[in-house]
């Protein structure tokens, strides 16, 4: 695969890896936190910390915007899906995750209209083919996945679709990144920066983290090598006691960003004034609502939608692992209450959890480390 | 019992966890009395002294018909393998129908006509069945059961018991062709990819091939079906206490399947075959195993895709060029396309 | 947020000027130009795909610059180690 199969040349890895363990010498710690959950997801199926040295640790970030949404968010969701008329949509990433009443498979077990779409524009193909049901697409996603449902739905206006409604949680990452700088309990040396979000906003909105924070932070792409190639930037920034953007992701990252994509979403939405997420709490400007230009399009706005809101189990500490404060295991009911099978919260489902990722990849080696028995 | 869901889902019939947690959980405490035994695709059993291997197994797939086979054939091919990966000559089947009232009869001819053609190629006998006609909206168009009886072959002791570390899994050839087949035809997906089709075969010449040279060798085999090459070799490694470590680089994945997965954020190795088997042989076997498999007409991509080792036990380890390593789960439900 | 694929534009334009029929290894999916009005891509790019949209395009000559500048790693260091077996030494 072009553009794939490159960057997992098993040479160069071996040679950036080499390189890393140079740069990183062995007195000192290093904590770089890879926000982007595609991130954690490649690190896992790579298999890469396994190859970089013992004193590199990479602490898993809050960009999995299945993850840090509230199980109260799914809840209201998934009420819509109780009208028959209602074709309840959504990525297959939403579809395990719970809610109070269970998640949207169990719905679609017990007879509800719930369909898996790979794109938004499936979504809304779906509700020309249905004219006479109501089609409801659950959005996901940070800035990367915003601009698609932003260009749904000006095609869904401008096509006069009026049974399709988008049911909006996209949020965006630079307040979550601020939540963890401002948190009392995390010390990072650097940031492993998202690629696919920085194709739609640019490199601009980092610049803080540097100037500000004085941490570097290198935009990187998913491939093992891209991934490799980061944290050598960034260890070449902290030897020479620099904190600046850099974009390892050139081949597809503008500096500038995607103006066309960020036009559509300016077009089609707005900032809330607070929005809560799982963990972290309530953080002012920090997700996407849709305009009332567009409200005919606006679940919210056409629909009522109960707004309950749920706090999690008090013995989960999804907020912690989220944070990066807790290692998934910490948490008491990692691997016993919570599994991915049952899971409790949204990191043991989504694939980019760090609880899944860290139950899939490492909780089994480490279980037979400690016991010598299966897990 | 053991078996805690409140009801039964979807994910209950996908060959993963919480299908091993209904059978091991409600199915082998209530109905099969040698619990302790592993279950495995088909059972052999002495009747007055004679072994017989009997297996039984329903097909519920949709769409009917799909590149490279149908149902039908799915049916045949499916019971056939159970018993061929059971170490048994496959030899008479007998046909369940249930049918959904509505069904236009050209579509069931199609079908039974691709059965006939089926088992005609497999070598077996269709001797009998039952046919049932439920309402319209019960039975997505047709729902068929197969049950196979064969004999097993001799010289051949297959079971978890017997697999020891050092011992190599072979894999018969490329991964994920059915599943990502039968998901591009759902059409729900946009994806098209013109070369790609159902594996669906029988894998007998195969089983008989190796049992010819190298029977002594010959340790443990499974068709991976739904769940994956994943799922089989968990089970493995479950039931022999010992671990499956795979080569990533080794293990074959045609292009399009590859391509396919990497859009939807989908593992190969999670993804139904119907033509595929695995083999645990013997080290000092394997060589004579693959030669055998290479000469058997459809064979040539066979390959050691990794072998048996002891730890992490119980689990399957996967391996990549540059060293690094990941746990392969079992599926837990159906396989699905990811957007994060 | 973070699934994307490079596949590369093997029809262009037949439905509507924003949409394309994009090849990853011989499967094929369509995909959604808008996002990439303003630098519309042309028969033979490649562009990351996300969620049905294309987002970007990919520039090939990065990627090769990318893979020289990691395949000489360490090409530098022996150059070093080499100058210094010479015994001239450095201040």
């Amino acid at each position: 695969m072009k553009f794939v199969d490159e960057f997992r040349d098993a040479t160069v890895i071996t040679k950036t890896a080499e390189e890393i363990r140079r740069l990183a010498g062995s007195s000192r710690r290093y904590r770089f936190m890879e926000v982007c959950g595609g991130h954690t997801h490649a690190i896992y199926r790579f298999g890469l910390k396994d190859i970089l040295p013992e004193n590199i640790e990479l602490i898993h970030g809050p960009g999995c915007p299945v993850c840090v949404l509230p199980m109260g968010r799914i809840d209201d969701g998934l009420s819509l899906a109780h009208d028959p008329n209602v074709i309840f949509t959504a990525f297959g990433d939403m579809m395990r995750v719970p809610g109070t009443q269970g998640s949207p498979l169990e719905h679609k077990a017990r007879g509800m209209d719930v369909r898996i779409v790979y794109s938004p524009s499936d979504a809304l193909k779906l509700a020309k083919a249905n004219p006479d049901r109501h089609v409801m697409f659950f959005a996901i996603g940070f800035e990367t996945t915003a601009p698609s449902t932003a260009l749904t739905l000006m095609r869904a206006k401008a096509e006069g679709v009026r049974n399709f409604s988008v049911f909006c949680n996209h949020v965006t990452i630079i307040p979550a990144i601020r939540a963890i700088l401002d948190s009392p309990d995390m010390r990072l040396d650097a940031f492993v920066g998202p690629g696919h979000v920085s194709t739609v906003i640019g490199c601009r909105p980092y610049e803080w983290i540097a100037k500000d924070e004085h941490k570097p932070i290198v935009i990187s792409g998913f491939e093992p090598l891209d991934i490799l190639q980061s944290i050598l930037m960034i260890l070449r920034q902290l030897n020479a006691d620099e904190h600046k953007v850099e974009n390892q992701y050139k081949r597809v990252v503008p500096w500038e960003g995607n103006r066309a994509a960020l036009k559509a979403m300016a077009e089609v939405f707005q900032l809330r004034p607070y929005f809560e997420w799982r963990g972290l709490g309530f953080i002012s400007q920090s997700a996407l609502s849709i305009r009332d230009t567009y409200a005919e399009w606006d679940t919210e706005q056409r629909f009522h939608v109960p707004g309950v809101r749920v706090t999690d189990p008090k013995a989960a500490q999804c907020g912690e692992v989220l944070k990066g404060v807790l290692k998934p295991i910490q948490c008491k009911l990692f691997g016993k209450e919570c599994t991915p099978e049952h899971p409790v919260g949204a990191l043991m489902v989504s694939s980019e959890g760090s609880c899944a990722a860290y139950y899939n990849y490492e909780h089994r080696k480490a279980m037979v480390h400690i016991m010598g028995q299966p897990a | 019992m053991s078996f805690l869901d409140p009801q039964i889902e979807m994910a209950h019939g996908a060959g993963g966890k919480a299908s091993r947690r209904l059978i091991e959980g409600l199915f082998t405490p209530l109905l099969f009395r040698s619990a302790l035994e592993p279950l495995s695709d088909a059972a052999h059993i002495a009747i007055n002294g004679r072994s017989v291997a009997i297996t039984t197994d329903s097909f519920v797939v949709s769409p009917l018909r799909f590149p490279g086979g149908s149902i039908g054939e799915l049916a045949i091919n499916g019971t056939v393998n159970d018993l061929a990966v059971s170490g048994a000559r496959p030899d008479a089947i007998v046909v369940t129908f249930v049918l959904e009232a509505g069904l236009p009869t050209e579509m069931l001819e199609a079908e039974v006509r691709a059965m006939g053609m089926a088992a005609e190629h497999a070598g077996v006998r269709i001797v009998g069945g039952d046919t049932k006609v439920v309402e319209h909206g019960k039975a997505d168009n047709m729902y068929i059961t197969t049950t196979g009886i064969g004999t097993p072959l001799g010289g051949v002791d297959l079971g978890p018991q017997t697999v020891r570390t050092g011992d190599k899994i072979i894999l018969s050839g490329p991964i994920g062709d059915h599943g990502i087949t039968i998901l591009l035809a759902r059409g729900e997906l946009d994806l098209e990819a013109a070369d790609l089709q159902s594996d669906t075969r029988s894998v007998f010449p195969f089983v008989e091939a190796m049992a010819e040279v190298a029977a002594l060798g010959m340790r443990w085999m499974r068709d991976p079906t739904r769940g994956g090459v994943a799922t089989s070799l968990n089970e493995l490694a479950r039931d022999c206490g010992l671990a499956a470590h795979l080569f990533e680089d080794e293990i074959p994945v045609r292009d399009s399947v590859r391509g396919a997965c990497e859009l939807l954020g989908l593992d190969p190795l999670h993804i139904a075959n119907e033509g595929q088997f695995l083999a645990v042989v013997a080290a000092e076997y394997a060589d004579i195993a693959l030669n055998i498999l290479h000469q058997t007409a459809g064979g040539d991509e066979a390959c050691v895709i990794g072998e048996v080792r002891e730890q992490p036990v119980g689990a399957v380890l996967v391996t990549t060029r540059y060293g690094g390593s990941r746990i392969v789960d079992m599926l837990v439900g159906d396989p699905l396309p990811r957007i994060c | 947020m973070c699934l994307a694929i490079p596949g590369k534009i093997v029809e262009i334009g037949h439905e509507s000027s924003n949409l394309a029929t994009v090849e990853v290894v011989g499967v094929r999916r369509k995909v959604d130009l808008g996002l990439l009005q303003d630098d519309m891509p042309v028969l033979g790019d490649w562009v990351l795909i996300h969620v049905g949209f294309a987002m970007s395009k990919i520039s090939e000559q990065d990627a090769i610059d990318q893979m020289e500048t990691l395949r000489m790693l360490g090409e530098a260091e022996q150059a070093i180690q080499e100058v210094r077996g010479y015994g001239l030494g450095e201040g």
